[in-house]
């Protein structure tokens, strides 16, 4: 069973502007070696987060398509980068809060993935229960501060 | 089953209700506290899983409205400058706040004599301090004891950690010849009062999973309730009743179910926030308070206060604490007082962040275009992943009757009660002090090596502090309780939460509201025996 399928919020073309739109965003990259953010797994997480926001997410993405079609009579997907790019900066001037919901899930979903947090030198794990450490510094910087003497107004 | 008569009921479990009842717990009264929210269970909180950034914009946002929790009322806040932030369950706000944890200094409850702006309030410093030391106690608040900025006062356990943030800053700050110190935080950095030590989580604000932070549902409310004091969730108070004495009599209130209650009780006390305090009240109608209990001044809701505030980061060639620990741990008291040099009165802290958590600066920097779609994409975020700096300026803002709390007259909570309306704007004074603060800020980190420099201000979404709204003082035509939390028209209607506060100061209000309910709450020990006179 196709659990992406099934379970989908979003009609499969729907799912493919969304696709296209995650590796416009977030491409694959050889130089850190890391996967775009049309990665498979990473897009099952974001079709997943998406679920949340599935109506505005259905009318965005759709809306994607019927401006292609209006613009350049053809869907999103089968434009070249500089059509996509150029419907984009339509959208992020026309649509802000689909953007940032589109940029929000994607980055979230993206940076929250193993590979991506090792190729960043983070542990892939969650804060808790290891925590962090971080160093005590020395508060003897303080002492121009101290120097200067006291500094609250009296009231009474 | 009718409910048996309580001697006083506590309405909110939040900051100051949990003083509170802790305080009063010792009188062996019969005290009950309602709660319209849950208990959280900490091993659910966001940063015990890998997803925990994303869930700081669901059921963890700190806006009611994104968040739509069951237990949340929604705010309708469209004639707001500002948004409200808030947590509705035990704990109250503090499930998410930051522990940012400053007193008030001496001067701010002395805004008319000193600066003849607002009111003074009918307390002092020296009166409320030996209240902000039991809360300190109580909470378990990191300090370190010698701030310049304030009068001589003890912190019970060691500050944070400096971090790599902390040592950049502290080296501008000294280069500018600025005060700086490390915050008081409601926050442990030692094992303290059965809660493990801070491990820099970096979650602070969507709630503690280590224990460390001080939320009072760890810390105030399992000695109430060992005391004797009962605490019931998922009920919500829709209204207070009176008798014909013109006395509070009780409350009615939906229970878990939805079905309408009615509780009664010899001593009513509000603690329900800066928001829900008012909302009440001004539901609470009757022939005898037509116009909402406790009103007779027609202050009840109005002279909202936020803090109006301003984030400024800096983008800085090393690296700093990033996600790591919790944000706010120094802060700097150099544009505390007035100056009218400054072409405004009063002042604002500016509180240091560490940086920027690994979701956050990558949505921030796509959206402000600093990181591009595309090429560069991943070059340009790790420029800015563990580089960003910054702080925000939190500037005192001054009463006006203007900004108030309403009832939206169709907008209700799931249980029918009508849902608080915010009319708010900036006045002139705060709107020039969030530009001195940008300026001062974005000269502090040029001077930390800051190459760019990121400002939002104010910030829309900063309402987390709620304040005002049913004022103290001495003329009961211009105020709604008195010096020690009673209504000046209802003998035994006390309030104990943010809406009390007469001016606002330029730090975070809950160590003052805390110790407000404290030296309430002793004050109503004194007076028991002639406590409606
Ligand atoms: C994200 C965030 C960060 C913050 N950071 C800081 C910080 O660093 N430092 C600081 O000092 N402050 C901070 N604050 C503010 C702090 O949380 C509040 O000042 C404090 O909690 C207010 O205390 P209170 O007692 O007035 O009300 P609250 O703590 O808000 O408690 C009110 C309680 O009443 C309950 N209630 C309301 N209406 C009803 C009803 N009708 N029936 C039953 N129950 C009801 C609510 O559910 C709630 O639990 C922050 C807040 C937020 C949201």
């Amino acid at each position: 069973m196709n659990t992406i399928t099934t379970d989908n919020p979003i009609s499969s073309e729907q799912t493919s502007i969304l696709a296209c739109l995650a590796s416009i965003l977030i491409p694959a990259s050889d130089k850190y070696d890391i996967p775009g953010a049309d990665d498979e797994t990473i897009m099952s997480d974001i079709i997943s987060a998406a679920r949340e926001h599935a109506e505005s997410f259905k009318t965005g993405l759709d809306a994607f398509d019927a401006y292609a079609q209006s613009e350049f009579d053809t869907d999103f997907v089968s434009l070249d980068h500089d059509d996509r790019m150029a419907i984009v900066e339509h959208f992020q001037d026309n649509a802000p809060h689909f953007i940032h919901a589109l940029v929000s899930v994607t980055v979230s979903v993206y940076y929250q993935d193993t590979r991506v947090m090792k190729s960043l030198g983070l542990e892939a794990r969650p804060p808790f229960p290891e925590g962090y450490e971080l160093p005590q510094g020395d508060w003897s910087m303080l002492d121009p501060v101290k120097e200067r003497g006291e500094i609250w107004r009296k009231a009474d | 089953m009718a409910n048996e008569p309580v001697d006083v009921l506590i309405i909110g479990a939040g900051a100051s209700g949990a003083a509170m009842a802790w305080s009063l717990a010792d009188t062996r009264m019969h005290i009950l506290c309602m709660e319209q929210g849950d208990w959280m269970n900490p091993s659910e909180y966001p940063s015990t899983g890998m997803d925990w950034e994303s869930r700081f914009s669901s059921e963890f946002s700190i806006s009611p409205n994104e968040r739509k929790r069951e237990t949340d009322y929604p705010i309708n806040e469209k004639d707001s400058a500002i948004g409200v932030a808030n947590f509705n369950g035990v704990g109250g706000g503090t499930i998410l706040y930051a522990g940012h944890f400053p007193r008030f200094h001496p001067s701010d409850f002395r805004a008319k004599s000193l600066d003849d702006v607002g009111d003074d309030w009918p307390i002092n410093y020296e009166q409320l301090e030996p209240f902000y030391n039991v809360n300190d106690r109580m909470m378990g608040v990191s300090g370190l004891s010698g701030d310049p900025a304030y009068p001589a006062k003890q912190t019970v356990m060691p500050p944070l950690p400096m971090g790599y943030s902390g040592e950049i800053m502290g080296r501008a700050f000294n280069k500018l010849g600025w005060h700086w110190w490390p915050s008081d935080v409601a926050i442990a950095t030692t094992d303290y009062d059965g809660r493990a030590r801070c491990i820099n989580l970096g979650a602070c604000s969507s709630g503690c999973a280590q224990g460390a932070k001080a939320s009072t549902d760890v810390t105030y409310w399992p000695h109430a309730i060992r005391a004797g004091v009962e605490l019931k969730t998922r009920c919500r108070v829709r209204e207070i009743t009176v008798n014909d004495d013109g006395m509070a009599s009780g409350v009615i209130y939906y229970d878990e179910n939805g079905d309408e209650q009615f509780q009664p009780a010899e001593v009513v006390v509000m603690a329900c926030n800066g928001i829900g305090t008012p909302r009440i009240l001004l539901n609470s109608t009757s022939t005898s308070f037509p116009d909402g209990l406790a009103n007779s001044s027609g202050l009840v809701g109005k002279n909202l206060m936020f803090h109006p505030y301003a984030n400024i980061q800096g983008v800085l060639p090393e690296e700093t604490d990033g996600y790591r620990g919790p944000t706010l741990s120094l802060w700097s008291k150099e544009f505390y007082e007035t100056d009218a040099s400054r072409g405004f009165v009063r002042g604002f802290t500016l509180e240091m962040h560490r940086g920027n958590r690994v979701v956050r600066t990558a949505l921030n920097g796509v959206m402000s275009g600093r990181i591009p779609w595309g090429e560069g994409h991943h070059d340009a975020y790790r420029r800015l992943h563990n580089h960003i700096l910054g702080m925000s300026a939190i500037c005192e803002d001054l009463p006006e009757e203007h900004n108030r709390v309403t009832l939206d007259p169709d907008l209700t909570d799931s249980n029918g009660i009508p849902a608080p309306k915010i009319d708010y704007t900036l006045s002139e004074n705060s709107q020039r002090m969030l530009d001195f603060a940008v300026e001062r800020g974005t000269e502090l980190l040029e001077t930390c090596g800051a190459s760019e420099i990121l400002v939002q201000s104010p910030i829309p979404f900063g309402g987390w502090h709620l304040l005002g709204t049913a004022r103290m003082g001495s003329d009961p035509s211009r105020s709604v309780v008195n010096e020690w939390g009673r209504s000046h028209d209802v003998k035994n209607l006390f309030i104990i939460d943010g809406s009390i506060f007469v001016t606002s100061a330029g730090v975070n209000p809950t160590q003052t509201i805390q110790s407000l309910a404290l030296y309430i709450a002793d004050q109503m020990k004194q007076r028991l025996a002639n406590l409606f006179d």
